[in-house]
């Protein structure tokens, strides 16, 4: 229905566009690509929460058009494709598993200007941007470890990608830090949005005595798997996952990480617009605005959360970084020297994460 | 190794995630049994989930909820029944556009719901049974819409083989046209037969959005309506071994889950594979019953 709706408007403005390139004021067209429904109260709303900034902010000079719950694979290309046949100028491709097929639409377009999400690849027209989302997870990590009870964290996971290695790591180091005893429980999904999945996941974790559940999935399903246990008299916190999810807060949600992609979505869009765009790689944290973390509730000590706000603002001054050594692989083996800290890129370095650190007992699955 | 699965509480869950594709799949075997194949379940749980949620956030009460997806599903099922039954269009065909219709209007109904949580629906301990050890956790301590899945399943085997009725039903499945020629109502039968399953579907969609969730969410049911056809299949359209099929994916599922969680060394691909693989096999191994005669065949007096 939403791909009719998109054909029908993408053949009127394309006659449209052909007029109002004539007299020179033509505006620029945006495109994004998403993962999931926008209704999805986590990552892909927040995406589309940039999308309507860049509409807010710019009126009449910027056209935006999107395609929700687009599948990562050759679907994808046929939908960026489509895209920029209609005359997109900037296709902003939100999700990890776009990598590929954005390259590969972004060769046989050589004057449109691609945004890739979470990415590592880079071309002449493709750009990639992603969040230090892992500074929101060693929060997440540090607050879990401080209130858990039973000293066992459950942890959904999505995909076996970097991405989620990071957050995981990031997550357990800072919880050992402050509680020695702790155990993470990893289930891995395989999807990025299947409520029913994401629920029984966190049922199983639950049941399992895991009284913190941290999710990198994009559904509010385990917060409502988690507050309909904590209903029946249990007592398990969750974490807000790419969106604030304050609708269950104070219990279960205690806390979130929030990605802001408008600031940067703008800022792309003027570049466009100034033709002063460039392919260019970027990845901003907590002190600049990308990832946000959601008000710390109530249902927390005073002191975790007071300890928790001072992280958070160690993390955007700089001033402390979230993969500090000493920390050792999984296998024993040195990872990060006494005051090292984490590298973006090369052997080990952060964008190719693929390991567990010390003390997780799970495999990676490869 | 499997120390953290607590085996009460795994065979506990076992019933609940079961129970969505059981109620979808009963209703599915009765319009199969009288001779329909409707390939529109999955589009009728969806519908019935965020029918059935609406309801129950309008109102408030979660059985509403329930009765509300049951009349959805049924309402649903009837537009089928018309375009096959009267209109005579292939069933196939009609069932697949059932299906892609019903995750459409799903997803525009449950625009302003996305994130609401559902009202609760607490488990219901059934005195005495519920405090027996062992099986009374297991079986006897869960929400009500538990055993009103498995009693659906009872009447059913009990109206088949039991009651003339159940005896016409199967009679218009296995050969139409005698049926007709003894004086049965064909269309009239089958009709009912495929609101049943559409109410049955409904119930099955809003147990997920309602209970197992519970919230909503596009795309909630994730092919559960596919792997109740398929179970019916399997189960040789005998409601005994629906029951089984059903606990039989439920139980691998949540299994796949817990073994993930107890940090078990098997790859995750072959777990996440494994409910499928389990019940294709276990049922494909008892199989021996063959497919309602008239199955999926177009019925019109004149011919």
């Amino acid at each position: 229905m939403l791909r009719r709706t998109l054909l029908a408007s993408a053949a009127a403005t394309a006659m449209l566009g052909g007029l109002a390139h004539a007299d020179g004021h033509a505006p620029v067209k945006v495109g994004f690509v998403y993962v999931g429904p926008i209704g999805d109260g986590g990552w892909t709303y927040e995406h589309d929460k940039g999308r309507l900034a860049v509409e807010a902010e710019f009126g009449d000079a910027v056209e935006t058009v999107f395609v929700e719950s687009v599948p990562e694979g050759p679907d994808a290309e046929r939908v960026m494709t489509q895209m920029a046949l209609e005359g997109a100028d900037l296709i902003f491709t939100t999700s990890f598993g776009y990598m590929d097929p954005t390259i590969n639409v972004a060769a046989n377009f050589p004057d449109v200007a691609f945004e890739h999400a979470t990415g590592y690849k880079q071309a002449d027209n493709v750009s990639v941007y992603s969040a230090r989302f892992y500074e929101g997870r060693a929060v997440q990590g540090h607050i879990a470890g401080q209130i858990t009870e039973s000293n066992v964290i459950g942890y959904i996971a999505s995909f076996p990608i970097p991405e989620v290695i990071r957050g995981i790591n990031s997550a357990y180091i800072h919880a050992k830090e402050v509680n020695p005893d702790v155990e993470f429980k990893i289930i891995w999904a395989y999807t990025w949005f299947d409520p029913a999945k994401e629920a029984e996941a966190a049922n199983v974790l639950i049941e399992q005595g895991a009284d913190v559940i941290l999710q990198h999935t994009d559904s509010t399903a385990p917060q409502a798997a988690a507050a309909a246990a904590n209903d029946a008299g249990a007592t398990v916190y969750t974490f807000g996952q790419a969106s604030d999810m304050g609708e269950f807060a104070p219990m279960p949600r205690v806390s979130s990480i929030i990605d802001d992609w408008a600031p940067y979505y703008i800022a792309r869009t003027q570049a466009v617009m100034d033709g002063t765009w460039e392919s260019t790689s970027t990845w901003d944290g907590i002190g600049a605005g990308m990832v946000g973390i959601g008000e710390i509730s109530d249902a927390i000590p005073a002191e975790v959360k007071a300890s928790a706000e001072d992280m958070v603002a160690r993390l955007a001054s700089g001033e402390y970084h979230a993969f500090t050594g000493p920390i050792n692989k999984q296998d024993g083996s040195v990872w990060l020297a006494e005051g090292e800290t984490a590298s973006d890129y090369g052997d080990d370095g952060l964008a190719g994460l693929n390991f567990y650190v010390e003390g997780l007992t799970a495999e990676v699955p490869q | 190794m499997f120390g953290s699965i607590d085996p009460l509480l795994l065979l506990a869950s076992l019933m609940v995630a079961a129970t969505p594709i059981l109620l979808a799949a009963i209703g599915e075997l009765v319009v199969e049994r009288a001779g329909v194949l409707n390939l529109g379940v999955e589009g009728m749980m969806i519908s019935g989930s965020v029918l059935g949620f609406v309801a129950a956030i309008a109102t408030g009460n979660a059985w509403i909820g329930f009765l509300v997806a049951a009349l959805g599903g049924a309402g649903m099922a009837l537009v089928f029944g018309i375009l096959t039954q009267f209109f005579l269009s292939n069933q196939v065909a009609t069932g697949l556009a059932l299906t892609l219709f019903g995750l459409g209007l799903a997803s525009l109904l449950g625009q302003g719901y996305l994130g609401v949580k559902a009202p609760s629906f607490p488990d219901w301990h059934i005195p005495i049974l519920g405090d027996i050890p062992v099986i009374g956790p297991i079986i006897f301590q869960h929400d009500p819409m538990v055993y009103v899945g498995l009693g659906i399943v009872g009447g059913v085997w009990w109206f088949l083989n039991k009651t003339r009725a159940g005896l016409v039903l199967r009679a218009v499945g296995e050969n139409h046209e005698a049926a007709h020629a003894l004086g049965y109502h064909v269309v009239r039968t089958r009709l009912l037969a495929i609101m049943f399953g559409g109410a049955c579907a409904g119930l099955g969609g809003a147990y997920l959005s309602i209970v197992r969730v519970p919230t909503y969410a596009d795309g909630l049911t994730a092919g559960a309506g596919w792997i109740a056809l398929a179970i019916v299949v399997f189960a040789s359209w005998k409601p005994g071994r629906l029951l089984l099929g059903a606990y039989l994916f439920g139980g691998v599922t949540v299994l796949q889950l817990n073994l993930q969680a107890a940090g078990v060394a098997i790859p995750v691909e072959y777990l996440s594979m494994s409910p499928y693989i389990a019940t294709i096999l276990v049922l494909v191994i008892m199989s021996a019953g063959g497919a309602p005669g008239s199955l999926g065949k177009t019925f019109h007096a004149s011919r």
